[in-house]
């Protein structure tokens, strides 16, 4: 059973800039093929501890993400980051890591070299990033082998590292270990938590509601594209306010 | 039958004793072909990239236009070309009719349009894959191209190679920006031409059989330096 | 990761050595050379190859010969894309000087066409003397006729035979007068294939290798000479022609150095063109 370390309240924010939270989404919606996909979203987020979105598949949770971290635009609504709106500066302090490990057709060590590279940083710099973050992802023997030929789990590991290595005060992930094995998960799991004890604000999206509890301190329960809660996690899985909720967690097939 | 069998032998006897004519014709017309795609593809690829990536009103009239350029036969190319060069044309000061230079420029009008349109291709299908990862690490669209590039390098070396074939076996645009000149200007497919004309079948099939081998050289060539570079990428 | 950096180097320096051997052949460009429109069938007959290296031999100038159909070689040379035009259609060229893009036209040798065709023969014209009446003769059985069909002298000279002969060919167009719109080789190439009648330079069909049995049947009528002539391309036209080395070319061609090269050019003991450049003026 993992420990949840206390979050770190004192800076959300890791190199003085100025802070990120909260995150405010203000009558957010989202349409796509005349679908509503999400349906006029409140949302706000002051914790800075690993926030978890949950419900049950085809809620919306991936789009909403998605809208969090400027990658989709609303159709009405708006997104806020520390009271500022999304912009090209801000989207430079955040980070994302995919369901399905997007790599290029290059070394692991390429890889987050090329990230860096996308981002600015010195080539001198780079160097130290790059072994640090393979370190952290425990694949220093596999720097040089070509990214693609990796394992799953490796692959998503590589992810995360190249995104930490990024150094963003936010961290986004979208079903990151949906499709790994329970050792894979667990190493990326740690991973997490040792980035919240750093001071990253780190929002996942999950269906997996074992890990949602080893994870959170806050839940966003979605459904059909409306936020139904929003508490900690505690309370949340001690007693949920809606039977939707309630049926999610106790494994039923929500509709 | 005859003739298949006397142009066999006449290719073998051309290419054993290194015939001074035959070597200087298909130097011409590696030269040439060479150049022209080195030059089409730096163009091709980033306008199939910047066309896959970049969004801009008129994309798809544009991408319709290069897919069809693909067709565009190789005469038409060299009568345009001979037009612009000419001396009554806007060019004619540069002074290059004639010469390898203007059937360099003529393939390279052959062949943009058939990288532009295969990298077009590979880079949207790419894209497919990496368009979020990318935008999310901040990547401008720039970046984004230069990424996708270098990422699909084994499809486009395949485009290379197209654009090579359709250069090297092309006789239309060269014939009329060239004008076949002996010594200068006779490339393996105009002296095909030639000799056709002048009745010399098995020798015009013996220099056919010449620049199929060629051709099949430089594509071994090709795949030989990408294995040897890819070796060396993951050193 | 210095990877990166060499990558770029090279395909640099690779580009680099690529265009730079480019740049002798420009430097060639600078070479004394003169170009020359002139036909298919005078490239085709061997003719340049014998007497062109005589005179590059003597005046270290290069003669560049492209040869292309009369009508694009007068276009050519209209665009001043030559510096000289040596073509076998003396009314074009007369139009061709007097509308200005020509100098002076010259006489400077002629040839003959003669009527081959199939071993078979099927209109019985071998040895008639009267090309004309060879001409009747294969639109009375309708035997298969190759024509150039291209607007070149040779095509010139075939049609004022079928109009001396009181026949339109071309409403039987597609049936047995085969228009093949090519130049003299490849029109001779459909001739054999087809078992087709054609009108031929005698230079042309002597070294034209694919003959698969057919023979001279019609030859030496004085309708079937062949006559060639010289223009310089009008300097004040288009300043950038080579009138001074274009010029020396025609005096040397219309010369008695020239007109001896040309006389003694032949194939299988056969003399094909025959010089009569009349004096210099």
């Amino acid at each position: 059973m993992l420990d949840q370390a206390a979050p770190n309240d004192s800076k959300v924010s890791i190199n003085g800039h100025t802070p990120l939270l909260p995150l405010e989404l203000r009558g957010l919606s989202y349409e796509a093929n005349g679908k509503r996909v999400i349906e006029r979203v409140d949302l706000t987020i002051k914790e800075s501890g690993i926030t978890v979105i949950m419900g049950p598949n085809g809620a919306g949770k991936s789009v909403l993400l998605r809208l969090m971290h400027g990658l989709i635009t609303p159709t009405a609504g708006e997104v806020r980051w520390g009271g500022k709106r999304l912009d090209r500066e801000l989207a430079r302090r955040q980070a994302m890591v995919f369901q399905k490990p997007v790599l290029l057709r290059r070394s692991a060590a390429a890889n987050i070299w090329h990230a860096l590279g996308l981002r600015g940083i010195a080539r001198g710099d780079r160097a130290i990033r790059v072994g640090d973050a393979l370190r952290l992802a425990g694949l220093e023997s596999r720097a040089a082998t070509p990214a693609r030929v990796l394992s799953g789990g490796e692959q998503q590991r590589l992810c995360l590292a190249r995104a930490l290595s990024l150094e963003p005060d936010i961290l986004l992930l979208d079903e990151p270990t949906a499709s790994l094995d329970p050792a894979s998960t667990l190493a990326i799991e740690e991973l997490l938590l040792d980035a919240q004890r750093d001071g990253i604000k780190i929002v996942v999206v999950t269906h997996d509601v074992g890990q949602a509890r080893r994870l959170a301190c806050d839940i966003v329960f979605l459904h059909q594209g409306r936020i139904i809660e929003h508490q900690s996690a505690k309370s949340f899985f001690d007693q949920p306010d809606s039977d939707v909720a309630q049926a999610f967690l106790a494994g039923g097939l929500v509709l | 039958m005859a003739d298949f069998l006397q142009a066999f032998h006449t290719a073998v006897r051309l290419i054993v004793t290194f015939d001074p004519r035959l070597v200087e014709i298909v130097l011409l017309s590696l030269k040439v072909s060479l150049l022209a795609v080195a030059i089409a593809s730096t163009i091709g690829f980033a306008v199939g990239g910047a066309l896959a990536v970049y969004r801009f009103p008129g994309r798809g009239a544009v991408a319709a236009l290069l897919s069809a350029l693909m067709g565009l036969p190789p005469v038409v190319a060299g009568l345009f070309v001979y037009l612009l060069l000419s001396n009554a044309g806007p060019l004619g000061v540069l002074q290059l009719l004639y010469t390898p230079t203007a059937m360099i420029i003529a393939q390279v009008v052959l062949v943009v349009p058939i990288i532009a349109a295969l990298t077009r291709q590979a880079c949207e299908n790419l894209l497919e894959e990496y368009d979020e990862q990318l935008r999310s690490l901040g990547a401008s669209s720039s970046a984004i191209v230069a990424t996708l590039l270098w990422d699909g390098r084994y499809r486009l070396i395949t485009v290379v190679l197209a654009g090579f074939g359709r250069a090297i076996a092309e006789v239309g645009a060269v014939m009329i920006v060239g004008g076949n000149i002996d010594h200068v200007t006779r490339t393996m497919t105009t002296a095909i031409a030639l000799e056709t004309s002048k009745g010399e079948i098995a020798l015009a099939l013996a220099l056919g059989i010449v620049l199929l081998l060629t051709a099949f050289a430089v594509n071994a060539a090709f795949m030989g330096v990408l294995r040897f570079a890819t070796r060396l990428a993951y050193a | 990761m210095t990877l990166n950096l060499d990558r770029r180097t090279v395909v640099h320096i690779a580009l680099a050595a690529l265009l730079g051997t480019l740049a002798p052949r420009i430097a060639q460009a600078e070479d004394q050379f003169i170009v020359v429109q002139s036909t298919t069938s005078t490239q085709n007959s061997g003719l340049f190859e014998h007497i062109l290296p005589i005179f590059t031999k003597k005046t270290g100038i290069d003669v560049r010969v492209v040869a292309v159909g009369t009508g694009q070689a007068l276009k050519n040379a209209e665009n001043g894309d030559g510096d000289v035009v040596l073509v076998h259609s003396k009314p074009d060229e007369e139009k061709f000087v007097a509308e200005g893009w020509g100098v002076k036209r010259q006489d400077v040798m002629y040839n003959d066409f003669v009527i081959v065709g199939p071993a078979a023969d099927p209109a019985k014209i071998a040895g008639l003397k009267d090309p004309v009446l060879g001409f009747k003769k294969i639109a009375e059985t309708q035997a298969a006729f190759a024509s150039r069909g291209d607007d070149s002298g040779t095509n010139k000279a075939e049609i004022k035979l079928w109009e001396d002969a009181g026949i339109d060919p071309k409403p039987a167009s597609g049936k047995w007068y085969l228009e093949t719109g090519s130049g003299m080789g490849a029109t001779l190439n459909t001739a054999v294939g087809k078992q087709a009648y054609a009108l031929t330079d005698r230079g042309t069909w002597l070294s034209f290798a694919n003959k698969d049995g057919f023979k001279v049947l019609v030859e030496g009528d004085p309708k079937l000479f062949n006559q060639y002539g010289v223009i310089l391309v009008n300097p004040a036209k288009h300043p950038n022609v080579k009138a001074k080395e274009g010029q020396a070319f025609i005096d040397w061609l219309t010369g008695s150095e020239g007109q001896a090269a040309i006389a003694s050019y032949k194939i299988d003991g056969q003399q094909l063109f025959f010089p009569n450049a009349g004096p210099q003026s």
